[in-house]
């Protein structure tokens, strides 16, 4: 190596410390608060022991922001919130200000630079989501397009606060759920539905045999002997797509355009709050990949959204929705067709049987 | 299109910039187009933004727009690259149709350690945008899914220039592959009266404690920690990480009545919309008095989120220790467990410290490879990985005892 090494290359600094980047109210009052009200969707005011309010303008982002967009913010925070921002868990931008009368002029600006001000209480918050094509080497489908395309539907339930529970949305583009959809009110989740294409001759180049078997959960993957060398093959009616093979192997393409698509699943959660966390459940198995805006992704989602909102008592999130009502007036209510792809037949599949006369018609 | 050399602009240095003349030839992108409308914003508006001065913005706005055409994506796979002496935190991605998109041929991610509760001052942001408009696409995410920055895209040649402005701003990357993953935590003590711990400050702790394992990939696979200051769980630690803290207290919440009464005479059904929701039938309101039977309450959080001036957690104040989370691959996803059902808020760090040691060195012995935490102790038993790092079984860590006989009691006490 040629390179001129620095004299002090700095390494292993670990990020910021978060108290240089802390509102002067927040600093104060740091594990302080009393309480909080709730002035407008999107608009929080905590209150401190000492008597000090902190509020908070949440707006709605695509999570993929070019640099003018993020000077924007920082603008925006110089403007109206002394210089201080943050962001939420799901991909939302809030502002953090002193000042009650800065919360309208702010908001104006927000939504005249095209960001919606919601996602708080019983609203839609902004869907947590992966790359897609615009980054990803195993999508099943895009991750941004399908969000926008969404979300663009759901616009109201975002700014708005008028839905039974809280409602989170995720969408991953492939098994491997960067996004960890599996458990959210309701899953938008990409599919593959063809076994992998092996590519023999890179294979042997590029891949361990060994940690491919190992790959697969289903035992789908075999050793073979092709033209002499040492390779696999895939016993096909043993894949379930999952896609795992190919994370570890890229001689093992799944990407397929006719078949690859998107999956929906609902009812999981997070909060232990009222009910334990529990995981997503299958609504639809298949829905084919039509960008640019995936008209019955959308139309499915939405479906699902609207039924829930009529038919949920209040404080309701979907599943405990769901368990209340029966699967069976779930697939009842929202016309969704109930197969054989509904029933589980992986690993404690038997778990999920109705083992009881307990049933609704 | 091929990249204008290192020019200086309006005092900044520019790094990778597109000329001009070939910016003004670029095709329209008429699918992605249609995602310009709508009342939601638009990341086809970002890239566009970012392509206007950025080559390689420029091409993947192109590449993409063949990948809506086609309907699959364009990416290969990862290939070893990053930064001298960190084996993590940057993605290799590479473009499978480099002749076609030259300027994305190359379009590595960083993952740059975000600070703890994702807050920033306006001048941090505009760092973090001058490095990123110098050394890459101009484009990021606000926050990848395990919570870092994600600046997306850039070249071999540019990562090491990139991180060695972001470390003298300040900023650090954080971890990928089988490493430890960047921690990540809820607002918690910054902004939040139901915060049983002070997650922030356990969030940056234990980075700070562990940049080694998050920096050098030592571990059979991935390995994630996610801090919640109260059972609402605002980071999904319970879904999301091998190791979840998620606060809770010990003792009684903490009521205020007066404040119950105005809530009712302000029209809330204390019945109805608390007292029938609690999950264990802990509550009782006879029109005038809110009664919790504390000894019965599984601290879900319920009636504290809805009366939440009325009614704060109790003063005794620490966490719920979980084990084993994560999405499906390989062998099925899980909700993490328990671990230690209570540690005071003031012995978490030190506990936990204690805890991952014995764990990693575990799982470093008894772990297939890319197998998480979870998936061993599903193939092992939770049992034995109890014996394994030491901890003594309680029965806060089963949801019920088992219903099968089938039972290893090779060494239960008395066998004649």
């Amino acid at each position: 190596m040629s390179e001129v090494i620095p004299a002090k290359r700095i390494t292993d600094i670990g990020p910021p410390h978060y108290e240089k980047y802390l509102h002067p109210v927040i600093k104060r009052n740091y594990g302080k608060w009393r309480q909080h009200e709730n002035l407008a969707p999107g608009v929080l005011c905590h209150v401190a022991e000492s008597g000090e309010r902190i509020y908070t303008v949440r707006a709605g982002s695509p999570r993929l922001l070019g640099v003018k967009t993020l000077r924007d913010f920082a603008d925006l925070a110089d403007k109206f919130s002394e210089g201080y921002l943050r962001f939420t868990s799901r991909n939302n931008v809030e502002f953090l200000l002193a000042k009650e009368e800065n919360i309208a002029p702010l908001k104006a600006e927000l939504v005249s630079l095209g960001f919606p001000v919601g996602g708080t209480n019983n609203s839609i918050s902004n869907i947590v989501h992966t790359q897609g094509w615009v980054h990803c080497h195993s999508a099943a489908t895009d991750a941004s397009g399908i969000v926008k395309a969404v979300m663009d539907a759901l616009y109201d339930r975002f700014t708005h606060e008028d839905l039974p529970a809280k409602l989170r949305i995720a969408l991953a583009c492939c098994l491997n759920m960067c996004g960890a959809v599996h458990c959210s009110d309701i899953a938008i989740l990409g599919v593959h539905r063809t076994p992998p294409k092996i590519q023999h001759d890179a294979l042997r180049k590029v891949c361990e045999v060994p940690t491919l078997i190992a790959s697969c959960p289903t035992g789908a993957i075999r050793s073979a002997t092709v033209g002499g060398n040492a390779s696999v093959e895939v016993v096909e009616e043993q894949c379930m797509f999952c896609g795992n093979c190919y994370t570890v192997c890229p001689a093992m393409p799944m990407n397929d355009p006719e078949c690859d698509g998107i999956s929906i699943w609902v009812g999981g959660k997070v909060s232990n709050a009222r009910s334990e966390p529990k995981f997503s459940k299958l609504a639809i198995p298949f829905i084919p990949n039509n960008p640019p805006r995936w008209p019955e992704v959308v139309e499915a989602v939405v479906n699902i959204v609207e039924v829930y909102a009529k038919s949920a008592r209040k404080y309701e999130r979907v599943g405990e929705w769901i368990e209340r009502i029966g699967w069976p007036k779930f697939f009842e209510l929202t016309g969704i067709e109930f197969t054989r792809y509904h029933i589980d037949d992986f690993k404690n599949a038997g778990l999920t049987f109705a083992r009881s006369t307990h049933i609704r018609y | 299109m091929r990249l204008a050399a290192r020019q200086i602009d309006c005092g900044r240095k520019v790094g990778i910039v597109a000329s001009s003349d070939d910016l003004d030839v670029q095709p329209e992108t008429p699918l992605l187009k249609d995602l310009e409308e709508g009342p939601w914003p638009s990341f086809v508006k970002e890239i566009k933004s970012a392509a206007e001065t950025n080559g390689m913005s420029a091409d993947l706005l192109q590449q993409l727009e063949l990948s809506y055409k086609e309907k699959q994506g364009h990416w290969k796979h990862g290939g070893i690259v990053g930064v001298r002496g960190y084996g993590g935190g940057v993605i290799g991605r590479y473009s499978d149709l480099p002749e076609k998109f030259p300027e994305v041929r190359h379009f590595h991610t960083l993952r740059v350690n975000q600070p703890a509760g994702w807050f920033y001052s306006s001048d941090a942001i505009r760092t973090i945008c001058d490095i990123w408009e110098r050394h890459g696409s101009g484009l990021t995410n606000m926050h990848g899914a395990t919570g870092d920055i994600i600046l997306l895209g850039t070249t071999t040649e540019e990562l090491e220039p990139a991180f060695n402005e972001l470390t003298a701003a300040g900023f650090d990357l954080g971890g990928s592959g089988s490493a430890m993953r960047t921690p990540s935590c809820c607002v918690g003590e910054g902004r939040c009266e139901w915060s049983c711990y002070d997650t922030m400050k356990l969030s940056y702790d234990l980075t700070q404690a562990y940049q080694d394992e998050m920096h050098r990939p030592a571990f059979p696979y991935k390995f994630k920690i996610k801090c919640s200051g109260c059972p609402n769980d605002c980071v999904a630690s319970i879904a999301r990480s091998d190791l979840a803290v998620i606060g809770t207290w010990k003792d009684e919440i903490q009521q205020d009545d007066e404040a119950v009464a105005e809530y009712a005479a302000s029209g809330v059904d204390i019945q109805r919309d608390v007292c029938d929701h609690c999950p264990t039938r802990a509550m009782s309101w006879d029109g005038r008095h809110l009664t919790i039977r504390n000894e019965d309450c599984v601290r879900c959080m319920h009636c504290i989120n809805v009366l939440h001036k009325a009614l704060r957690p109790g003063k005794e104040q620490g966490a719920v220790i979980l084990v084993g989370a994560k999405a499906p691959i390989v062998q099925g996803a899980l909700l993490a467990s328990v671990l230690v059902p209570f540690v005071r808020k003031e012995e978490l760090l030190d506990t936990l410290k204690e805890l991952l040691s014995r764990i990693w060195d575990f799982w470093g012995e008894y772990g297939n490879n890319r197998e998480r935490v979870g998936e061993m102790i599903q193939r092992l038993g939770l049992a034995n990985f109890l014996d394994g790092i030491g901890l003594d079984p309680v029965p806060q860590m089963v949801s019920e005892p088992r219903d099968n006989p089938y039972i290893y009691a090779h060494d239960i006490g008395g066998a004649k």
